[in-house]
């Protein structure tokens, strides 16, 4: 049976009271994360239970109960404190997903400190702009990342620490630079919790903006509520699951469901660190004898690109909930998985911001094979019309997804950035960004984004920290990017660019500037496609129309180009 | 073939490995093994198309293609005249 029964049941005088029952908290009383997914499952005398089964791709595998995981996290927050690091210091985790970046993550926390993850395949560009707007003040890395991090280390004199969890004794180590190694850390047993509360702020992560520089979310310690009972009615999270989550906690997903959330509810979770390859994933499936998985429709197309025979070698019966998040699930998708698994995706839609999930098809209810879902009980949901932000009656009519504030998981701001945060709200609705229309059974269908964001793979990626990265490459005169369509990754990174006199297009420039942005921002950003032009569609007044040379890849209409200065 | 393995190598070793203390042979697990990433890939499958003057069709570059040195030179083979 699913936890979550019947949807009119549900949202029925629903009330954010009952995550805050079952999770034991009272309005004023202490919410700290790291010990709700630690501690008080160890109280709940579950402290001899899995928390953490953790494999690379060598084979080899960690396991650590709640009892160690709640002993570990001492020992993280405690280092963290000898160091000088208190509440409210912004902590850098910069790692692969190796079991110190879960469990520091739950450390920071205990600690009263805010974690900021950031993805491990940034380059030196991407973390400088991050770790300079937080103004952050320890990162812990692993010796493979430490050099990106000393790149740009002395322009960062906020920075006081530079942890390296894996450090070989017999190398030397830089200013500022310490090693910590949690296998060999005298375990804390005990530790001053710090006393958070709701509105504490726990987590930063920080997510694309359209025209400006990335944006740091600022997250509280109350989002708990939220992702708390979102895992148990969407993910359908059970004592005896076996639960993978396959985000990386570099990103929101990583994080809200790869480790607050089945830790808070005391599930067993497993963690491959490996790269994609459609064998490896089933085979640790197989393995690890999962039973409910979250992952990406990048994933699930890529699974689908691998062929129906390789998942045949594998038994796979354990499985009884699949989800997804990340990008719109193509309803191929959905209509795969249940003739090669018998078990539909659902997919889920939320975001940075939100910190939990908004819209899903639920488990037990009809899916809609390329929907959204519907809200989530306690989320009001609609569509406004873009002019006058008021909400969309008649179904079907396309408009801009808006949310009622008030969620627990919600945002409180962004850092150092009050401005932006307000203007994501108008006529009383947070806007999300995207676009979508509502069916006449409430079923939210996603029709595009509202703005020029790319997300690959379930990764948005601003247009304008490309164009800018790459305009410090020696060749580029100016620079334009957008989304090009991708069967797998949904969209991809496309540049186009003018070349300065002297350079000459060919194939070796191209990936020279592809390669060029890969180590200055990362992987996602960029260009899988570098056009070369004479010049970009500008308006009069000199402002590049990117929405041109998108309507172009798609194959759309151009649209209103009355302002445009050039037609090429 | 010993030679294109070797170029590939050192070009791997240049621009996907971060950890200078990693040694990597020829079967080295490069996509599974995290040394380069499924979008990277698109990076490393120009470089063989433009160092070999080939083209290798987007149903044959799958990370299984791709996922050590011996496999890329088993798979750039098949496209060389």
């Amino acid at each position: 049976m699913y936890y979550f029964g019947s949807y009119e049941e549900r949202a029925k005088d629903f009330d954010w009271s009952i995550s805050e029952k079952e999770l034991g908290y009272k309005p004023g009383d202490v919410l700290n994360i790291g010990w709700h997914c630690s501690d008080r499952i160890c109280q709940m005398g579950k402290g001899d239970k899995p928390a953490l089964i953790w494999e690379n791709q060598a084979g080899k595998v960690k396991r650590y109960t709640y009892h160690d995981i709640r002993r570990a996290s001492n020992t993280i927050g405690a280092y963290l404190r000898s160091l000088g690091i208190k509440d409210g210091d912004r902590v850098c985790l910069f790692m692969d997903k190796i079991p110190e970046l879960y469990i520091g993550f739950l450390g920071i926390l205990k600690i009263g400190a805010i974690a900021q993850p950031l993805f491990s395949a940034f380059g030196d560009e991407s973390l400088f702009v991050r770790l300079n707007d937080a103004q952050t003040k320890a990162i812990i890395t692993q010796r493979k990342h430490a050099p990106k991090v000393r790149k740009i280390l002395d322009k960062l004199p906020a920075v006081e620490h530079l942890i390296i969890v894996d450090q070989d004794p017999a190398r030397p180590l830089g200013p500022k630079e310490s090693a910590f190694s949690l296998d060999e850390a005298a375990p804390v047993d005990t530790l001053d919790i710090f006393p958070t509360k709701a509105e504490t702020p726990s987590v930063l992560h920080y997510t694309s903006g359209t025209t400006g520089q990335p944006k740091g979310v600022k997250h509280v310690h109350y989002a708990l509520i939220a992702q708390y009972l979102t895992a148990k009615w969407v993910l359908d999270i059970h004592d005896e699951d076996i639960y993978w989550c396959t985000a990386d906690p570099g990103w929101v997903t990583g994080t809200s469901y790869g480790i607050i959330a089945p830790w808070a509810l005391g599930a067993t979770q497993v963690v491959l660190d490996s790269g994609f390859s459609a064998e490896a994933w089933y085979r640790f499936a197989e393995k690890m004898k999962v039973t409910v998985w979250y992952s990406a429709p990048t994933a699930i197309r890529s699974l689908m690109k691998a062929g129906d025979e390789v998942v045949k070698r594998f038994d796979l019966s354990a499985l009884r909930h699949l989800a997804s998040v990340g990008e719109p699930l193509n309803p191929e998708a959905v209509i795969w998985s249940e003739r090669v698994f018998g078990l539909p995706f659902h997919d889920t839609y939320w975001q940075t911001e939100t910190g939990s999930i908004m819209l899903t098809n639920f488990p037990g209810m009809k899916i809609k094979p390329g929907s959204m879902g519907r809200p989530f009980p306690g989320i009001t949901a609609t569509v406004l019309d873009p002019k006058t932000y008021e909400p969309i009656t008649e179904s079907g009519r396309v408009g801009l997804i808006g949310f009622q504030p008030g969620w627990p998981s919600m945002m409180r701001t962004y850092w150092n950035n009050e401005h932006t945060y307000k203007a994501k709200f108008k006529n009383g609705w947070y806007l999300s960004g995207d676009r979508a229309r509502i069916d006449k059974e409430g079923y939210f269908w996603f029709t595009g984004r509202d703005d020029d964001i790319i997300n690959t793979g379930g990764h948005l990626v601003s247009p304008f920290e490309v164009e800018s990265a790459l305009l410090e490459h020696q060749a580029v005169a100016e620079s334009a990017v957008v989304a090009k369509p991708d069967d797998v990754n949904m969209e991809v990174v496309k540049a186009f660019v003018t070349l300065k006199p002297g350079f000459t297009p060919g194939p070796d420039l191209e990936l020279e500037i592809m390669n060029f942005i890969r180590k200055k921002l990362s992987p996602l950003a960029m260009p899988q496609e570098i056009e070369y032009v004479d010049s970009l569609p500008k308006t009069r007044s000199g402002k590049i129309m990117r929405r041109v040379l998108h309507a172009k890849e798609w194959g759309e209409e151009i649209g209103d180009v009355s302002t445009l200065e050039n037609d090429d | 073939m010993d030679e294109m393995k070797d170029v590939v190598l050192k070009y791997v070793i240049a621009e996907y490995l971060e950890d200078d203390t990693q040694e990597i042979t020829f079967d080295t697990p490069l996509i599974s093994g995290g040394i380069v990433d499924s979008f990277s890939m698109v990076s490393l499958k120009r470089f063989l198309e433009n160092k070999y003057k080939i083209s290798i069709p987007d149903d044959k570059a799958t990370p299984e293609a791709f996922d050590s040195v011996n496999k890329i030179v088993t798979l750039v083979k098949e496209f060389l005249k």
